[in-house]
């Protein structure tokens, strides 16, 4: 690498005994055009559609056609719909499934995947390889795995000699169908989250605790898992407010079905919006998931002093 | 006295490390796990080189009694995926382009510039990233309505490329760099401009490949808003559309659908593979993914 700077000819007008304020009025110039970019793509694409999202809930919108304000209308159309309401209980048993599934498989994983296992990179970078892919190439995937005569059925027919149900057409299994497929996809990011936390965990303390007489289980639970607990609230946050926004894979494997079974919250903005064409009451609904998200948060950081241990 | 501590110690880390059997099992188990969870992508690799009468069969296979590597080629012919391929890259490397660029411009004035406000502006800058898409999308299409922007090139590029994600690594990064350095090129009479250019981006080079790289995944894989933005998928459809209206059309020819999907993931493997050791460090600072 090069930094070619010239010494000979200093620029005329900066010397290094240039009065402070200088500098600062020029720093502020330059910082105008520095940020530029970044303010006004912020402000046309987020802040301006955040405002317009809670201006549109107000309003009856069509896509095409006359627009009428209705004031907290869609609000209320909201909360009297059935399926608004089926949606939000759908959302949160993705949630109460999910989380739990994702972070004891991605704990577990990371505590057995420890630095004393031969090969651990290579782990790492398997069980991430889902987090990257696309999610409508992993859902195919998946998707023919779940169909009669898929990968899951064929094999119940060769093993058991029954063929498996019908995984995603039937209202009992279609929603877990959904929530193994999503861990199978998503927990590899929080594994690698654990395991570079556990890496941080100071080898001598792990050493007395083994001296001591402490077995495997005791370590992990009176050691390292104490020591851990800034990245497992990092990572509950996170997954926490990303699986609220589950949409790609009900869409792809079952399209909310069957009934309106595995239909999420997002699915449901998706629907009102574009195959209703009904913006207002899509964005209304949007706004329900930000306030959802912005609570969980808030009683995330909240709670988090009982239990996380920053030290 | 430091003969027997060091006995002890060892033996301690005897007794963290497992001792012979157990050792192996553990090993070879984690292999079977391993193996469980690849096993969709290997049934999908194979099922893609599978002549088409042998897609379902039970027992299952993973290698058919042929492997047709034309399968490719009929799903390049089966849907315009050279179009879908071509779009996808387009996109993908010009929102990379946009955001390495727009967040180091903004992540210096962060790190290096005084200016008023300049801590309330970073503050505000990091909370838009508590706005979820979800909640942007209805109005992000009505924008691109009113700017006569559905089915472009520019819908697909832009609304999502300015987040704070990058601004907020990048600022990391170039706080790290010696104030010295910052300082004898200001001396020698550089500008701004030219310490961003000449000292800051070529220090920062590993910062600014994770954040390309992750950008570059995440436009890749992008859904939900190609999916709103693009009425017209023969002509400006992404990859992931192009698999999505290939599954609605052609449900029944499961083996150039996987020879699709495996094409689909093969960049973003590719990029953990040679991502590697950045990884860590990219994904705890950026938040990516975590779906």
């Amino acid at each position: 690498m090069s930094i070619a700077i010239d010494t000979t000819a200093p620029a005329p007008g900066v010397s290094p005994a240039a009065p402070r304020g200088s500098r600062l009025r020029d720093d502020r110039r330059h910082a105008l055009l520095f940020l530029g970019p970044s303010l006004i793509g912020l402000a046309v694409f987020t802040l301006f559609p955040t405002v317009m999202a809670l201006v549109m809930s107000l309003f009856d919108w069509p896509v095409f056609g006359e627009r009428t304000f209705r004031g907290l209308d869609n609000y209320a159309r909201l909360l009297g719909n059935p399926v608004f309401r089926q949606v939000v209980l759908n959302t949160c048993l993705f949630v109460a499934l999910y989380i739990p599934l994702n972070l004891v498989v991605s704990l577990g994983l990371a505590v057995w995947v420890s630095p004393r296992i031969k090969g651990r990179p290579f782990f790492r970078i398997l069980f991430f390889i889902p987090v990257m892919t696309p999610v409508v190439a992993n859902a195919v995937v998946w998707r023919f795995m779940y169909q009669p005569g898929g990968l899951l059925d064929s094999l119940s027919q060769s093993v058991l000699g029954s063929p498996a149900p019908s995984f995603l057409a039937s209202s009992a299994t279609a929603m877990l169908a959904i929530v193994v497929m999503s861990v199978w996809q998503g927990f590899g990011y929080n594994f690698l989250v654990f395991s570079t936390a556990i890496d941080q965990v100071p080898q001598e303390q792990l050493e007395a605790a083994a001296i001591d007489g402490a077995n495997g289980r005791q370590r992990f639970w009176y050691v390292t898992l104490p020591m851990i607990t800034p990245s497992i609230f990092f990572a509950t946050t996170l997954t926490l407010i990303t699986s609220f926004q589950v949409f790609a894979q009900p869409f792809l494997l079952t399209k909310g079905g069957p009934g309106n079974n595995t239909a999420t919250l997002v699915l449901f903005v998706y629907n009102e919006g574009w195959r209703f064409l009904h913006m207002g009451l899509a964005a209304a609904a949007g706004w329900v998931l930000f306030v959802i998200i912005m609570g969980i948060t808030a009683v995330q950081f909240l709670g988090q002093k009982r239990w996380v241990h920053y030290d | 006295m430091t003969e027997p501590r060091t006995q002890a110690r060892r033996r301690a880390a005897d007794l963290l490390r497992g001792t012979g059997p157990r050792r192996v099992v553990s090993h070879l188990l984690l292999l079977a796990v391993a193996l469980l969870f690849i096993a969709p992508l290997l049934y999908a690799l194979g099922t893609s080189l599978k002549p088409q009468d042998e897609v379902f069969t039970a027992p299952p296979t993973l290698i058919g009694s042929e492997v047709r590597w034309n399968n490719y080629v009929e799903a390049f012919q089966f849907a315009p995926f050279a179009r879908y391929f071509f779009n996808s890259f387009l996109v993908a490397i010009l929102g990379t382009a946009v955001v390495v660029a727009a967040s180091s411009l903004s992540a210096y004035a962060f790190a290096r510039l005084r200016f008023p406000g300049r801590d309330k502006l970073f503050v505000l800058f990091l909370g838009t990233l508590i706005v979820p898409q979800e909640v942007l999308i209805v109005p992000m299409y009505w924008l691109m309505q009113v700017l006569g922007w559905v089915d472009s090139y520019q819908a697909l590029i832009l609304p999502f490329a300015f987040t704070a994600f990058g601004t907020f690594l990048l600022r990391q990064f170039f706080l790290t760099v010696p104030a010295e350095l910052v300082d004898s090129a200001r001396v020698d009479g550089a500008g701004p401009f030219d310490i961003f250019f000449r000292v800051m981006l070529p220090l920062s080079r590993p910062a600014l490949a994770v954040l390309a790289m992750f950008t570059f995944i995440a436009y890749w894989g992008s859904f939900l808003w190609p999916l709103i933005v693009i009425d017209n998928v023969n002509l400006r459809g992404t990859v992931p559309l192009g698999l999505t209206s290939f599954m609605s059309q052609q449900g029944t020819q499961w083996h150039l659908m996987m020879a699709a999907a495996v094409l689909a993931m093969l960049p973003s493997v590719l990029l953990v593979v040679l991502l590697q050791k950045n990884l860590v460090r990219g994904l705890l600072t950026t938040g990516f993914g975590g779906r």
